[in-house]
């Protein structure tokens, strides 16, 4: 019954055996089988075998079931793998174990665990072999069986044994290099997914890398504004395939955003869109491109359709506007205008925009922005370049007219001062000349008017010349030393004639503190000065003329109405000032400056008839200049007369020597001999004392004195003979001023009259210019004494004028 | 008394004429026309100068005796005696003269007859120096001195 139970308790261990996993169920259940074999051969070895077969089957027993419990946790052992899954990111480490890998320092490890592995595949094999050969010779000891067939089962038996020992061992030893091989290659596995990911993503990031070099490149090819914007909207919705990519200006209001590019349509309809929306307000906002809803004005370009519409994003484009771009001025951040580009995926591809491309899009918007204020800097500088060109030619031009201007100039003058000189003068001497034979009434008057013109021309010629030659800068002043009180004489004598003419009364004022010596422009002073005089006798109907000359004081120099002119006094020089007042027609306040212009003339008909060429006052202010001085006008107004005021710079010249001094007018000695021996004068005086008086003064002086108490006896006996008559004319009652008349009627040729000098003892004005008006040649003031009469006399007879000696 | 006594007492004298301001400067333009050639020009000036002004003040008293006083007459008359008396350098009378001629303008009688008065009395007073220097000067002349030029100190 044991041995029958036994039996079936051994095969129901086996068939249980055989039920659990091929590794522990050979094992151990081969092993029990060994012990219940040899039971019914031997009881006596059955013992010790039965002991021995009861340890073993132990051991076996518990290494069975420590595989089989180690082979439950290999799910579990993906937790040393997490390990390894957190240094995912660290490719070193996987690099460092692909290269472990590929190095092999597990090599050996994995090569012996191969060979081991195949070891226990070919251990299991022959355990398989060698169980089933044993449980086959087993059925021959299922009847009485002999030795031999023992002996070969227990020989089975002990390979068997020997061989699940050697395998139990080795597997023992390959477990946890099995278990590793399973992580490893989970680890491994994990590894290559992160390299995948990772691979995408630096493709994905190289794809956007060259997708934005290949659109800078594109855009900053150009400096054109449209191409620029063309070619980003065009690469963009390459770069991320696109359905629909479009660009908004703002207007030059800057209220609207228009639709100004878009990618698939040509022509862009006008579409406005205000600018205040809050979605755009939003994308103005941010730097970042921003998802917008499809719904958007700005994305509504496309037909709305059945199709669900992709995903939008906006993204703001600075813009430099052209007025904004001074030079030397950067614009405000404050005031930038922005430009809108929308982005649209195709629709109905469930396409999401992906980080990547939207950094993509910002990058591009900022390039875009760059290029665009690139464009415009050139563009503005290509503008400022052309319009220097301009302005160079126009220049140019201006130069090269100027020049030929002064050539023509030159040529001009050059001709005239030699070829219109030569015959000026020829005409000039010729008809002077002339003036001296003898000539009938009409012949001399025409003579005379030919005289008077070609004088007249001449001095236009000359003023033409001087001016040319001022305004050149070629004239200098010939410098000199000179009388200035002769200067002012000589002045008087030359304007007298014109004066007296026009029944006009000079006086001359000329201040004790002028030095009578000066350094200066002799001939040019004259000319100032009789210009300026010649002036006021010309626009002067009647009245005086007054010519005052004295040294400007320092503080007096600083003239209010002449601010710019600061005349400094030293110690060589000093400042003349001449002042010359004139009661003739005035001039309004808003032509004076008009004055000193070339050529230019006030319009009146007082002055036309006077003829002239303008020229003189130009003339004298380029002189007055020259000697550095100023001169103006001032007037009332108009019929108020006019006052011309200059001041020149004159020099004070050296101590003079003695022959200088002998160029002085000398007043001879007071009891010297005759000064005017044998001159012939008339004495008309009423009062006998005053005309004894005279008599004596004159025979003094060595005159021939005829006297006469009256006018009528004064008319009869006046003859050519008799030089200067002394008339006085402070008796009321008698006319003197008709006699005077009546003596110039008397004799018509001018150098044959007598000169006519009135005495009086009435200094008023009234008096003075009704003498002048007369046509007397000079006024004294009674009492007469004698070094007055020796030097009215002197001066009466050099020069034939005297105006006033007081 | 000597001629250089005299001559002293001549300058003085003329010194005196001139500060008491009865001659002016044009006196001594008179004494410096007189020479050789003319040696008696003053005297000759003077004289006429007397009767000259006798016949004026005589006229003018006249004149203003008158019921109905012809201004424009005395004026005529007083301007005369100005001018005389102006030439010979008799200042006070001149300036008497010019006082009456404004009387004149303003034709009142009582104030002319007052300035006739005064103009006759300056009249003889300067008729008076004169004739006392031109004694001297002749006294001098005859002892055989020159009459010295007058130096003013003016």
């Amino acid at each position: 019954m044991s041995g029958c139970s036994d039996k079936s308790f051994h095969l129901i261990r086996v068939g249980t055996m055989h039920h659990r996993p091929l590794i522990d169920g050979n094992v151990s259940g081969c092993l029990g089988v060994l012990p219940s074999h040899s039971e019914p051969v031997n009881s006596e070895t059955n013992r010790t075998t039965s002991s021995c077969s009861s340890f073993s089957g132990t051991a076996y027993f518990l290494s069975a079931l420590c595989v089989y419990i180690s082979s439950f946790l290999l799910p579990f052992s993906t937790k040393t793998s997490s390990r390894i899954n957190r240094d995912r990111l660290r490719l070193s480490n996987w690099e460092s174990f692909a290269i472990k890998l590929l190095k092999g320092q597990t090599l050996t490890r994995y090569v012996k665990n191969k060979l081991e592995l195949r070891w226990v595949l070919v251990q299991f094999g022959a355990f398989i072999v060698l169980c089933g050969a044993t449980h086959l010779i087993n059925l021959w000891t299922f009847t009485m069986h002999s030795r031999t067939v023992a002996m070969v089962m227990t020989t089975a038996k002990v390979f068997t044994a020997a061989v699940s020992c050697i395998t139990a061992l080795m597997l023992v030893h390959i477990i946890p290099d099995l278990l590793s091989v399973k992580t490893r290659e989970l680890f491994l596995k994990n590894k290559a997914a992160e390299l995948d990911r990772e691979m995408g993503l630096i493709r994905t990031q190289e794809e956007t890398g060259r997708h934005v070099r290949m659109l800078t490149h594109e855009i900053r090819s150009t400096l054109d504004r449209h191409t620029i914007l063309k070619t980003t909207l065009v690469e963009l919705g390459r770069t991320l395939a696109l359905e629909e990519c479009a660009l908004w200006m703002p207007t030059r209001t800057g209220l609207e955003l228009q639709l100004s590019y878009t990618l698939r349509q040509q022509n862009p309809v006008g579409y406005t869109v205000p600018i205040h929306h809050p979605m755009i307000n939003q994308v103005f906002s941010s730097s970042h491109a921003i998802k917008i809803s499809p719904n958007c004005p700005v994305a509504r370009i496309r037909p709305a359709g059945k199709y669900m519409p992709g995903e939008v994003v906006a993204v703001r484009v600075p813009l430099l506007h052209l007025s904004n771009f001074q030079i030397n001025d950067w614009p405000e951040l404050s005031t930038k205008r922005y430009a809108l580009m929308v982005l649209m995926l195709p629709s109905d591809s469930a396409r999401q925009w992906h980080v990547h491309e939207l950094e993509l899009v910002e990058v591009v918007a900022d390039q875009v922005a760059v290029a665009l204020s690139h464009a415009a800097i050139l563009e503005e500088s290509m503008r400022a370049r052309d319009l220097l060109m301009e302005q160079n030619v126009a220049l140019d031009l201006a130069r090269r007219e100027a020049e030929t201007a002064i050539r023509a100039r030159n040529d001009f003058l050059a001709v005239m001062n030699h070829e219109m000189r030569t015959p000026m003068h020829a005409i000039i001497a010729l008809s002077s000349l002339l003036q001296e034979t003898e000539l009938t009434p009409e012949q001399r008057l025409m003579v005379e008017t030919i005289l008077k013109s070609s004088n007249l021309l001449a001095t236009l010629i000359n003023d033409v010349l001087d001016l040319s030659r001022l305004e050149d800068g070629s004239l200098q002043l010939d410098l000199g030393t000179f009388n200035l009180y002769a200067l002012f004489r000589e002045v008087l004598n030359l304007i007298k004639p014109i004066a007296s003419v026009k029944k006009l009364h000079v006086s001359l004022n000329l201040a004790p503190d002028l030095p009578e010596y000066a350094v200066g422009d002799e001939k040019r002073l004259m000319q100032t000065i009789l210009n300026v005089v010649g002036n006021a006798v010309k626009f002067s109907k009647d009245g005086s003329i007054l010519i005052t000359a004295f040294v400007a004081k320092a503080e007096l120099l600083r003239d209010p109405r002449t601010p710019e002119f600061f005349p400094v006094p030293g110690d060589n020089h000093f400042y003349l000032r001449v002042q010359v007042k004139d009661s003739g027609i005035g001039v309004s306040p808003q032509d004076i400056p008009k004055l000193f212009t070339k050529f230019a003339q006030i319009q009146s008909t007082a002055i036309r008839n006077s003829g002239g060429s303008g020229l003189g006052l130009a003339i004298c202010k380029r002189f007055v200049n020259l000697m550095e001085g100023h001169i103006w006008i001032e007037s009332e107004g108009l019929g108020k007369g006019c006052t011309a005021i200059f001041m020149v710079k004159l020099g004070i010249p050296e101590r003079l020597n003695d022959s200088r001094l002998a160029l002085m007018p000398k007043v001879p000695p007071n009891h010297g001999p005759a000064a005017f021996p044998g001159l012939k004068v008339l004495v008309m005086d009423e009062n006998g004392v005053s005309r004894m008086v005279t008599k004596g003064l004159l025979v003094h002086l060595g005159c021939d004195v005829t006297m006469v108490s009256s006018s009528e006896e004064c008319l009869r006996v006046v003859s050519h003979e008799h030089k200067v008559v002394f008339m006085d004319v402070c008796v009321p009652g008698m006319d003197g001023y008709e006699i005077a008349i009546r003596i110039q009627e008397k004799f018509t040729k001018r150098h044959e009259r007598p000169i006519i000098v009135a005495l009086t003892g009435n200094t008023d004005k009234v008096t003075k210019e009704k003498f002048m008006r007369v046509g007397m040649d000079g006024v004294i003031l009674k009492p007469v004494s004698l070094d007055k009469m020796r030097s009215v006399l002197s001066d009466l007879l050099e020069h034939r004028v005297l105006f006033e000696a007081i | 008394m000597e001629v250089g006594q005299m001559q002293r007492r001549l300058v003085d004298y003329t010194k005196t004429l001139f500060m008491e301001g009865f001659l002016d400067a044009q006196f001594l333009q008179l004494q410096q026309l007189q020479d050789e050639s003319n040696p008696d020009f003053v005297v000759e000036v003077v004289s006429l100068f007397f009767d000259d002004s006798e016949k004026l003040l005589n006229d003018l008293s006249m004149a203003l005796d008158q019921p109905n006083v012809d201004f424009k007459k005395v004026d005529a008359h007083v301007h005369q005696l100005k001018g005389s008396s102006s030439s010979i350098g008799a200042q006070r009378v001149k300036n008497a003269c010019i006082a009456f001629r404004n009387f004149c303008e303003e034709q009142n009688i009582d104030a002319t007859l007052r300035c006739l008065q005064q103009v006759k009395h300056e009249y003889y007073l300067v008729k008076n120096k004169l004739e006392t220097l031109l004694r001297l000067e002749q006294q001098i002349v005859a002892a055989g001195g020159s009459i010295p030029a007058t130096e003013m100190g003016f």
